[in-house]
């Protein structure tokens, strides 16, 4: 899972301190690793190296975790970038999945579309396990097999929770440290979903 | 890339206040084998229906090998469909008061084929599908993966150019589903049959060449939207 990429996520739905950042992250997508501080600070100084964030005020007390942090333009494109990439289909894939598709409702993107690129490149996988299976020996096709069953476990989940957007969608909004950027935004086929859009504009 | 057969541009067609296709648009291409996905409920049936000439929409068209299916005369549909389209649907589809054997010479029969020309052409594909031994048993009397073969055994008897298939592997578990997916993907390659595979399963929809998606009887087509896109 990149900690980069869903730090970027959460500063786009809005401006955030180190540490509501760490805490936000912790609850929603990792209660049961929490990040360690070293490893929150280490990736905020390496997003400022790399301009995709700034430093937009400093509360009194000093420390990185009193220091509020924002987006640049770079950040959003870096964040577009990594939820239009599909992910490698491998288990345990759905821990990332489900951060993409949250921050995609955070952030007034299609969700529907991250869920859609990621089907294609698993059935792209699965053709290609099933002609190594029907030309090679019962040994490939055991093999084959195998991943072809998980990879179709985790497309049921996708569809399933391609379906659940909606549920997901009202169910951020009732949550203050993750709200979507606008209750209308990424709505399944709205083409202006499509687009990234600033949060709290 | 090979060219387009069967093109359909936005279907509708509702069924009282059912909306099952709701500008649905899709293309099959000369031997290919397109899988149709999606949820139940979703158009996939209903599609099938309408690009095989079984059903007519309300609005849209539908164009196979440069003729308009849905300008054509009931007569000259019927007789398309038989020369041209072959059909496998999920079950029921075997005349019960017929042997095997007589179920897949059928088509040929319907084609003005002599008897013994047709069943030692149905005998011949019946022992491609692995199930010559079943040709003079009634279809109560096999098992349901035999059955399908049996049937994809029809389907292709008359050496058609598009093979309509509907959920055809949906009542028999995982190795036989397999079995019949594997023989009429090797029968289709081997004849050069476009498939059209209606499936909600992804291992099945594995064996296409591509796969399209129904929501809300609309075709979502990432291949025709990333090539729109690029144009
Ligand atoms: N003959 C009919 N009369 C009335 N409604 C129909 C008819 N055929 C289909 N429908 C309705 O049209 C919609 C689409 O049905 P269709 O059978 O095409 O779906 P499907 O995608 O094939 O579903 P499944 O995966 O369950 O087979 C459904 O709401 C269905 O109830
Ligand atoms: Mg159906």
């Amino acid at each position: 899972m990149s900690v980069a990429h869903t730090f970027l996520g959460l500063l786009e739905s809005q401006p955030r301190h180190g540490y509501d950042l760490k805490r936000t992250y912790d609850e929603a997508f990792s209660p049961e690793r929490p990040l360690a501080y070293g490893q929150v600070y280490a990736t905020l100084a390496r997003l400022l190296k790399n301009g995709l964030v700034v430093v937009d005020g400093v509360e009194p007390g000093g420390g990185p975790e009193r220091k509020r942090y924002a987006i640049t333009e770079a950040g959003i494109a870096d964040v577009q970038a990594w939820l239009a990439q599909p992910e490698r289909p491998e288990p345990y894939l759905q821990s990332v999945l489900y951060t993409k598709v949250v921050l995609a409702l955070l952030t007034g993107r299609s969700a529907a579309e991250i869920l859609d690129v990621q089907r294609t490149e698993h059935l792209r996988l699965m053709r290609e396990l099933t002609r190594r299976k029907t030309s090679g020996d019962l040994t490939d096709q055991l093999i084959c097999d195998h991943a072809l069953f998980h990879l179709e476990a985790d497309l049921r989940w996708l569809e399933l929770t391609a379906d659940r957007l909606d549920d997901l969608r009202a169910r951020l909004a009732t949550r203050t440290d993750l709200r979507p950027a606008s209750p209308h935004s990424a709505t399944r086929d709205d083409p202006a979903a499509r687009a990234p859009r600033r949060a709290n504009s | 890339m090979s060219t387009a057969l069967l093109v359909a541009t936005d279907l509708r067609k509702s069924y009282g206040p059912t909306a099952a296709l709701a500008g649905a648009s899709v293309t099959v291409r000369a031997g290919e084998i397109l899988a149709v996905m999606g949820p139940s409920g979703s158009g996939k049936s209903t599609l099938l229906h309408c690009l095989a000439g079984i059903v007519p929409p309300d609005s849209g068209t539908i164009t196979y090998a440069g003729r308009e299916l849905t300008a054509m005369s009931d007569v000259d549909r019927s007789a398309l469909r038989r020369s041209d389209f072959g059909f496998i649907f999920q079950f029921g589809q075997l005349i019960p008061e017929l042997t095997c054997l007589e179920n897949v010479a059928l088509p040929l029969r319907l084609a003005g084929v002599r008897r013994r020309e047709a069943e030692r052409r149905a005998r011949a594909w019946l022992a491609q599908l692995e199930v010559e031994d079943v040709a003079n048993k009634l279809p109560g009397t096999v098992s349901g993966g035999q059955g399908q073969r049996v049937a994809v055994a029809r389907s292709l008897v008359t050496g058609p150019r598009v093979v309509f298939a509907d959920e055809p592997t949906g009542a028999l578990d995982s190795l036989n589903g397999e079995k019949v997916m594997v023989l009429l993907t090797q029968a289709a390659r081997d004849t050069g049959a476009a498939v059209v595979l209606v499936t909600h399963e992804p291992r099945v929809a594995a064996y296409a060449d591509r796969e399209v998606v129904v929501r809300d009887g609309v075709v979502h087509d990432r291949l025709a939207q990333s090539l729109e896109r690029a144009a």
